[in-house]
């Protein structure tokens, strides 16, 4: 099964606690959608650089996934790694808030 | 849907049975089809009760597959209530009847970052709709999204969205809200709802627990603004309507059997009027029960059903007792044709009885029914005026063509017909029991007070309480004069 996903990959995906498994909830090329990806990897670079990972599922493709991380608005972003699991939901428009809510530590 | 194509537009309100007793009825044959329903109230009224019984009869029932987006309740918690009913989600799942999708709220893990949607939401209940071919969905209680989510300005025109997204895909939906201080619901989700609304309510005074239903809102058909009663049991709700109390039921002009030739004697030799209703008023052990438990022996023993609602005794009590006046009631209860039922007038009050006896008559449709005392109702009135309760249920009867026995206990030295009073103008026949000493000698007599539509005998008899059964004796001219009136007789006798 093929996803439709955007990788930033890096070695060191094994780096435990160390490393960021994100996934992105959309439901087709809206632009909330479009703008929360382009924020997201903003971010990411940012504070995580070379030890994230983006996985972007598009709903009107897979609806079934809907249901397993309880997803009710788009755009939601599910930080998968690492633990505790978090969710936060809108366009990642407010970088502060995304901060807050995925508990970024900035980077050493 | 390719079925959706044809647009032709309906000028008759289609409608969506429940399939809930007496809900059908009062909304004139369900809620709006292809629309939304509010159903809305406090805590523990019966409305997440009402929503999953919409959805499961229709699955089972009327070929309406259902999915209920249930905001409040897990998978499982909802598949045991609904286990209770005795239905099984699991199989119905399988059937691809009935689909529940949780749907988990909570404001903790959700941090908002910018613009948002509920699109998630959406493809969900599309997801499940398209899986089984739904024609029903029941969203309990989306209300809890607005916990949930902050942005309540976003959350508003989403709901707005989601209420026209089920009217274009032609879903019927029940919507479930928590009753507000002020308003409908808390959240004012009336004001998306313009089809239909229902309100229900659950007030416990002096521990009697009274549920009561009322249609708030039904576009394009009339509905009174009455409260119905309703009553949840192991088979879920049922709602007691309101029959036409403009006494447009036919009078029947066949006769039935009193159950004493002598009584049938003094009303024209043929006993009472089918579908009538006969009060038996009397002092205690002046044979209320055994006259009532005759005229029940000979309607089952002409083939017929009857209902017996004992309220101060248990059936094997009732059984016993009769057989010491040589009657035997067992051979009908074998035979299927006489059914008791006991009730203690405790804890559910007068409106939850007559809710309780609505249902039993409604399912078992008998063609005689006792209920033995009606004193014990009375005694258990709530708020509402017992005349007018006991009112609908008479007429019910009446409608249903249903032969009716009530007893009623009195009080020595008490005006007989003092709590008679209050029912006795339902009645169309009155038959008094007491106690007198005429010489010293205690006996029982017998007369009949009223009894419409009838040249009756208003002689007082004796009444003969033996093995043999129960007889009237001679008449008993001597001691009362023919013409005299009910009240104030009475109490002369007991002097």
């Amino acid at each position: 099964m093929k996803k439709s996903s955007t990788r930033k990959r890096r070695p060191a995906e094994s780096a435990g606690s160390d490393f960021w498994r994100l996934r992105l909830y959309i439901a087709g090329q809206t632009p909330n959608s479009i703008a929360a990806i382009d924020n997201l990897k903003k971010i990411c670079e940012d504070k995580l650089r070379g030890k994230y990972r983006i996985e972007v599922v598009d709903l009107l493709e897979k609806p079934q996934l809907a249901k397993g991380d309880q997803i009710i608005a788009i755009p939601t972003l599910v930080r998968r790694l690492p633990p505790p699991v978090k969710k936060i939901i809108g366009n990642l428009s407010k970088t502060e808030s995304v901060i807050v809510g995925l508990d970024l530590q900035p980077v050493r | 849907m390719p079925r959706a194509k044809s647009k032709v537009v309906r000028t008759s309100l289609a409608k969506a049975p429940t399939g809930i007793q007496g809900l059908d009825e009062v909304t004139g044959g369900g809620l709006p089809k292809g629309r939304v329903t509010l159903v809305c109230g406090s805590a523990g009224c019966g409305k997440s009760l009402l929503a999953m019984e919409f959805l499961v009869h229709g699955a089972v029932r009327y070929g309406e597959p259902g999915v209920c987006m249930d905001f409040e309740e897990t998978e499982e918690k909802l598949r045991a209530n609904v286990a209770s009913l005795g239905f099984d989600l699991r199989e119905l799942a399988k059937r691809k009847k009935l689909l529940v999708d949780y749907v988990a709220v909570e404001r903790h893990e959700i941090a908002e970052t910018g613009e948002y949607n509920l699109e998630g939401l959406f493809i969900r209940l599309s997801y499940a709709v398209k899986a089984i071919k739904a024609k029903r969905v029941v969203l309990d209680s989306i209300e809890a999204l607005f916990s949930g989510l902050a942005d309540s300005t976003i959350l508003r025109a989403e709901l707005r969205r989601l209420f026209h997204w089920l009217e274009d895909h032609k879903l019927t939906a029940v919507v479930t809200g928590e009753a507000g201080e002020h308003t409908l619901t808390r959240h004012g989700l009336e004001e998306y709802i313009a089809d239909c609304v229902i309100a229900l309510d659950h007030r416990v005074t002096e521990q009697i627990s009274t549920r009561r239903l009322r249609i708030v809102k039904y576009r394009g058909t009339s509905h009174g603004t009455d409260e119905y009663l309703f009553l949840i049991d192991r088979e879920g709700i049922s709602v007691v309507p309101l029959t036409s109390l403009a006494l447009t039921h036919k009078a029947l002009i066949d006769r039935v059997s009193t159950g004493i030739p002598a009584l049938d004697e003094m009303m024209e030799g043929k006993g009472f009027f089918r579908g009538s209703s006969v009060l038996v008023s009397g002092t205690a052990g002046t044979g209320k029960s055994s006259l009532a438990a005759n005229f029940a022996s000979a309607a089952c023993a002409r083939g017929e059903t009857c209902l017996y609602f004992a309220f101060e005794e248990s059936p094997s009590q009732i059984l016993r007792n009769m057989r010491s006046v040589g009657l035997d009631l067992e051979q009908w209860v074998k035979k299927r044709l006489l059914h008791f039922h006991a009730m203690r007038p405790t804890s559910i009050g007068l409106e939850g009885h007559l809710a309780a006896i609505h249902k039993l008559i409604a399912k078992l449709r008998p063609n005689v029914v006792v209920i033995d005392p009606i004193t014990n109702l009375v005694s258990a009135a709530g708020t509402y005026d017992v005349k007018s309760m006991l009112m609908r249920l008479v007429d019910f009867l009446k409608v249903e063509q249903i032969t009716s026995m009530f007893t009623n206990l009195t009080f020595a030295g008490d005006p007989q017909e003092r709590t008679a009073a209050a029912v006795s103008s339902l009645m169309d026949t009155w038959i008094v029991l007491r106690d007198s000493k005429p010489n010293g000698r205690r006996r029982r007599e017998l007369y009949v007070l009223k009894s419409r539509g009838m040249a009756h005998s208003r002689e007082p008899r004796e009444l003969i309480v033996s093995k043999r059964g129960l007889e009237l004796g001679s008449m008993l001219t001597d001691h009362r004069p023919a013409t005299t009136v009910a009240g104030s007789g009475a109490v002369a006798a007991t002097k």
